[in-house]
């Protein structure tokens, strides 16, 4: 896809969201409840809204030291009876759970929360190669029944309403039409089930690993990663390199600001702590146990100073239901496993700046992610440090400068405000020149250029003949005279 | 004596005048003597905010240099004073010198409610408004520069006036800058939520802190022939009872 096709897609895509009403209303519940209920829990956290501050110190430090970090959780992992491997790229992550399946001659396999697989493209890969994949996280399981993609971090069938899905059962399943949800989820479980107990192998995600203990913890709302990770006989966890923590402390902070941003919950409803196999000690696990370390452009990112904050996301989409862009368009504009202003800030980096510009110049700098954000992360400023990249072009990130013409017009401003009696005798031209459009109650309805996006649904104040810098003198002097 | 330089924003000095008006008038009644550098442009926000560092540095580099000789610099717009003082220091990185001239600068530039409170702890402008008001939280000025509550105290002061509040006074009404230019959808469905949250108030007037806010509500307002006045805080602050002296 080239660049001018990007734009065009975001454009459409949003423009569609928008006129979307079952979208609408969706998005609009989900930030008026869910936003303001976890504004309001950090508010009421034991240690006070600055529990957020000291969260984002410890991720730093965490990332800052991630070599060690990981190092030290492989190690535990391995003591602990589990097999480690480094990926460095999403082909790599994918080759070795092929591998893995193949070793065991899976045919069936259910999974469940997981971003990370979505990144890598895990479901078509295993389907190429004749394995069924089943998403049980029920969200997950409609948008896989659907065939579409996430639109929310958390709540991925978000823009789905119960009929829609009771309509997508009735067709997929070949159950009776309702709309009931404590039926429909029955319905779920019921097909979820059949897939829990062939299925032989789990793939799950990891909200967060810890070094200490070498556990990985995995946060759901109906219980089914209990079972995709410890039914089938192989299991495989696949987590970001930076979803570690190096121990048990952080872990506690860090997880408990996980669960107020995704959901105002002081827990998750089911959280699982996953640690290896099973054995004569613990007949309950699988018989193998596998940890996927996915690189994929993150050391990239850890390398360059501007923007390794962005590793210390932990993906609870509290920013997602603040922004109000996401509100707008929702998850699918984005095109990207990532949307709302984490997606905005990471699929540039991971993607290429080129290709996803809409995403970070999409933004109006609010800063309502930063306030959200369960740790702090300054996403404002990376989205302006994406916008200077793209401006300038970049080698490093293999970034072109985005538009010459746009380059001149910000040279030609530069040169007036260095010079103000240039400044001021340009702005008395237009003052004169904008005579020739169209008004309607002293005001400007139709702009040409690149006032014409404004002037769609705005009208706009002229440029008025008498600024302010040729009044102020006189009023000045009023006052002195009187 | 308190004495002001002003630095008025290109959006208020090219289009909207009356508001600086508004602000000399209502320094003069608080018997705060101004002086206005006629050598002022823009502060570069529009270029920073779209990636072009190199040139916000050079309209940076002509604030300062505009600016760095007056004792207090007041505003009336909580996103130029959040460049200032905010992004300047960045712009300066790799120039020292320019980096500590540019902080200086920034401590001494506020925004205008932020200088009649926390400066100058002046609460009652003896202003007079008949009718409803509600306001507005531009975004910048509230999450960047932490100023929420003086406008409120200022607004509550006024005689004759009923404050009300509206729903999600801080969301973002879509402006953006060039955003609203580049995406004029996606910044349409936000103004068009703010407007409705405006109307929803009841209020007859919305005021705020930033005409680039104000400029996006009143555009959107008076294509949908609209009926709700758009008035910048200073406008409101200066205003008295028509007689009254
Ligand atoms: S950026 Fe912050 S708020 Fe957004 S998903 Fe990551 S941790 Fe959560």
């Amino acid at each position: 896809m080239n660049h001018d096709t990007a734009t065009k897609k975001y454009v459409q895509n949003s423009a569609l969201a928008i006129k979307d009403e079952i979208l609408q209303s969706a998005l609009n519940k989900i930030q008026s409840g869910l936003g303001k209920a976890t504004a309001l829990s950090y508010q009421n956290l034991d240690e006070g809204p600055p529990l957020r501050l000291k969260a984002h110190e410890i991720r730093e430090k965490t990332i800052n030291n991630l070599d060690v970090v990981l190092t030290r959780l492989a190690a535990k992992v391995r003591d602990n009876g589990g097999k480690v491997y480094f990926a460095r790229t999403d082909k790599q992550a994918v080759d070795y759970c092929l591998k893995v399946a193949q070793q065991h001659h899976v045919k069936q396999v259910v999974k469940g929360k997981s971003m990370v697989t979505e990144e890598i493209g895990l479901n078509p890969a295993f389907e190429a190669k004749g394995i069924e994949v089943n998403e049980t996280d029920l969200g997950e399981y409609i948008v896989q029944l659907a065939g579409e993609k996430p639109s929310h971090i958390i709540a991925p069938a978000a823009h789905k309403t119960r009929q829609q899905v009771g309509r997508l059962f009735e067709q997929k399943l070949g159950v009776p039409y309702t709309e009931d949800p404590p039926e429909l989820t029955r319905i779920a479980r019921k097909a979820l089930r059949e897939k829990f107990l062939t299925a032989d192998m789990g793939i799950s995600g990891c909200n967060l690993a810890c070094a200490e203990t070498g556990h990985m913890t995995v946060v759901s709302n109906e219980g089914n990663i209990r079972m995709s990770t410890t039914l089938p006989k192989v299991h495989v966890a696949i987590m970001g390199m930076e979803r570690v923590v190096p121990n048990l402390e952080d872990h506690d902070i860090l997880f408990r600001l996980l669960s107020r941003g995704a959901a105002a919950q002081k827990l998750g409803g089911y959280v699982s702590y996953i640690g290896g196999p099973g054995g004569p000690e613990f007949p309950d696990g699988p018989e193998e146990f596998h940890l996927v370390i996915l690189d994929n452009g993150r050391s990239r990112i850890l390398a360059d100073p501007k923007f390794r904050e962005i590793l210390c996301c932990i993906r609870c989409s509290a920013c997602l239901n603040a922004c109000p862009v996401y509100g707008k368009i929702g998850g699918h504009a984005y095109d990207s496993t990532y949307c709302g202003p984490i997606g905005a800030v990471l699929t540039p980096l991971m993607e290429g700046m080129n290709q996803a510009k809409d995403l970070c110049l999409g933004e109006s700098l609010c800063g309502a992610c930063k306030q959200a954000c369960s740790v702090n992360i300054d996403l404002p400023r990376m989205l302006l440090e994406l916008r200077y990249r793209l401006a300038y072009g970049d080698d490093q990130w293999e970034t072109k400068p985005v538009s010459v013409v746009e380059k001149t017009i910000h040279q030609a401003w530069a040169l007036l405000a260095g010079h103000p009696a240039l400044y001021r005798a340009v702005l008395t031209t237009f003052a004169l020149g904008q005579k020739i459009f169209p008004t309607s109650k002293g005001m400007i309805t139709k702009m040409p250029g690149p006032g014409a996006g404004w002037t769609k649904s705005r009208d706009i104040q002229p440029l008025s003949q008498t600024p302010f810098r040729k009044r102020f003198k006189k009023l000045n002097a009023q006052k002195a005279d009187r | 004596m308190t004495h002001a330089t002003l630095f008025i924003q290109c959006i208020v000095d090219g289009m909207y005048p009356e508001v600086g008006e508004a602000m000399v008038k209502l320094f003069q009644r608080l018997d705060i003597t101004m002086d206005y550098p006629e050598n002022q442009t823009c502060c570069g926000q529009p270029s920073f905010n779209s990636g072009y560092r190199k040139e916000a540095a050079k309209a940076a580099k002509h604030y300062i240099e505009t600016f760095e000789d007056a004792e207090t610099i007041v505003c009336p717009s909580g996103s130029c004073v959040s460049m200032v003082r905010h992004h300047y220091p960045e712009l300066f990185e790799n120039e020292p010198a320019w980096k500590n001239r540019a902080i200086d600068v920034g401590k001494r530039t506020f925004e205008l409610t932020e200088y009649l409170i926390d400066v100058l702890k002046i609460e009652n402008t003896d202003a007079y408004y008949d009718g409803t008001i509600t306001y507005h939280d531009s975004c910048h000025l509230k999450r960047y520069l932490g100023v929420a509550a003086q406008p409120r105290a200022l607004i509550n002061q006024v005689k004759g006036a009923t404050f009300v509040e509206m729903k999600d006074s801080d969301t973002c009404c879509g402006f953006g800058g060039a955003f609203s230019t580049k995406y004029p959808d996606i910044s349409t469905a936000m103004v068009k939520e703010k407007v409705k949250n405006i109307l929803d108030s009841g209020a007859d007037a919305v005021v705020g802190c930033d005409m680039g806010c104000l400029m996006n509500i009143k555009g959107y307002l008076n294509r949908h022939n609209l009926n709700v006045r758009v008035m910048h805080i200073a406008q409101l602050l200066a205003g008295q009872k028509a007689g009254a002296v």
